[in-house]
């Protein structure tokens, strides 16, 4: 979050982006206000929160959830919303 | 050199395109810029060019298709007047902003309401600070060189700009002239093959066009925009060199006549310096130093170039056609009295709005703002700044 911006010159004109799949380098966890925590004992790995985060911020690994890119996450909780057995819980982010 | 050919400002234009042979024009027709649509779609039928031709549903759509052309690496081209390019006016920004070489053809015309279809330059101007250079053109053989010309311009490697070249509509649009057209072959050299910076159809470097652009940095692209145009005065006088080399017509930034020596002048774009340079010789003949300043390019403004032009006058008339409804004056005349501020020798200056709808400029208007000028030259003072020349008090 805290890398140095670029100046005028150094940036491609236009607002082009001129390099593929940097989205990932933008970090937007900071954003987050409340964040997501699993309870493993109720997952059933159904993937839901993976089809559902917008922010392709849950981790799978091995065909199971494997927790959250906490980097990108913003915590908007659609993951613990959609969970059919509420197992992530929104906490508030302490600083 | 080819004999001259008789043709309207319109058909020089559309001849020039034809020359040109863009990948794709996407245009909607609108009086007084409708001849060149006519034109041009007779040439893409006739199989005289390989243009793709979007005959598109609005202006909003023609400059949303040339956005989306020139982006995917098309050397792009539109033309419209007046309520076209207002309707064009979200995408106008946004072809600048994302730095599309679109060349645009505009032919003068009032903006509505009330409706009207002749000749000012409300529309040009109120598009002043879109980020598209602009080029006003005196007459039709002007206007057909300024679109070849335009297309280098907007092309540059380091300006990356759409730009307007504008013509007074009906005047030079709609009257026959005798036009000295250039050889086909020598103007595909002189546009050459166009070689897109960031084309969307190069697969091999994709690129993203127009995403979001937040506090971090929007500032630093739009100051990116407002360093080309300034580098734009430094590249022109090349291209204009070359232009010369290659067609013989010199340009520059502005025109003079008999301003050297002028103690009075007016300053005017387009049509009406024809005008204002017959009526010069004939104060000329009875001694009064009168001269004439024609800004040709008027984004960038030429500032170096008004003021160098304008140190040996003593009183100058700055003809508007538009009103820009500031309470302050009309476009051209606020930016050359802001110019004028750092000067140290500056002339004493008023301005005219003039010709608002097509009302006709005659040589009488022109020796009544000379005149104008004669008494101010004497008390030393602008009684009246802001003046509405031929309108009825």
């Amino acid at each position: 979050m805290a890398e140095k911006k670029k100046s005028w010159k150094e940036i491609p004109i236009g607002g082009l982006i001129t390099e593929a799949g940097n989205a990932e380098n933008y970090k937007t966890g900071g954003w987050r206000t409340f964040r997501p925590e699993k309870n493993k004992i109720k997952c059933i790995n159904c993937l839901f929160c993976w089809m559902y985060c917008p922010d392709s911020s849950i981790k799978v690994e091995d065909g199971k959830m494997a927790g959250f890119d906490y980097e990108h996450c913003k915590g908007c909780g659609i993951c613990a919303s959609v969970c059919p057995v509420k197992c992530i819980d929104m906490k508030k982010e302490v600083k | 050199m080819t004999k001259k050919i008789p043709l309207t400002g319109d058909q020089a234009v559309a001849t020039a395109m034809k020359q040109i042979d863009p990948d794709v024009v996407a245009v909607y027709p609108i009086t007084p810029q409708t001849e060149i649509v006519m034109y041009f779609s007779g040439y893409v039928a006739n199989g005289q060019v390989s243009t793709e031709m979007i005959p598109v549903e609005s202006e909003h759509s023609a400059m949303s298709a040339c956005v989306g052309a020139s982006a995917a690496g098309a050397r792009t081209m539109t033309a419209t007047s007046a309520n076209g390019l207002a309707l064009m006016w979200e995408v106008v920004y946004i072809a600048a902003s994302l730095r599309l070489p679109i060349v645009m053809p505009v032919v003068n015309r009032a903006l509505s309401g009330p409706i009207n279809i002749h000749c000012d330059h409300s529309d040009t101007m109120g598009a002043r600070d879109s980020g598209w250079l602009q080029i006003y053109c005196e007459s039709a053989q002007e206007a057909y060189e300024n679109t070849i010309l335009a297309v280098r311009i907007a092309e540059h490697k380091d300006i990356l700009l759409p730009v307007m070249v504008c013509q007074d509509g009906f005047i030079t649009s709609h009257a026959v002239e005798g036009i000295q057209l250039f050889d086909d072959k020598k103007v595909k050299e002189f546009v050459g093959e166009y070689k897109p910076a960031n084309p969307l159809l190069d697969v091999d470097h994709p690129v993203t066009y127009g995403p979001l652009d937040l506090q971090d940095y929007y500032f630093e692209h739009k100051r990116q925009q407002s360093e080309a145009m300034k580098g734009a005065l430094s590249i022109l006088p090349e291209l204009f060199r070359e232009f010369e080399k290659t067609f013989g017509s010199k340009y520059d930034f502005i025109d003079t006549y008999r301003l050297d020596d002028a103690d009075i002048a007016i300053v005017a774009m387009s049509s009406t310096a024809g005008t204002a340079r017959g009526v010069v010789d004939e104060l000329r003949k009875n001694g009064v130093k009168a001269g004439l300043l024609r800004p040709r390019v008027f984004r960038p403004f030429p500032r170096e170039k008004i003021l160098a032009a304008l140190k040996n006058v003593k009183a100058a008339a700055v003809l508007d056609r538009s009103e820009s409804f500031s309470a302050e004056g009309g476009p051209l005349y606020t930016e050359i009295k802001a110019a004028l501020y750092d000067s140290a020798i500056k002339p004493l200056v008023a301005n005219y709005i003039y010709g608002l709808g097509g009302r006709d400029v005659f040589p009488e208007d022109i020796k009544s703002v000379f005149s104008d000028l004669s008494g101010i030259l004497k008390n030393k003072k602008v009684k009246i700044p802001v003046n509405y020349l031929g309108s009825r008090e």
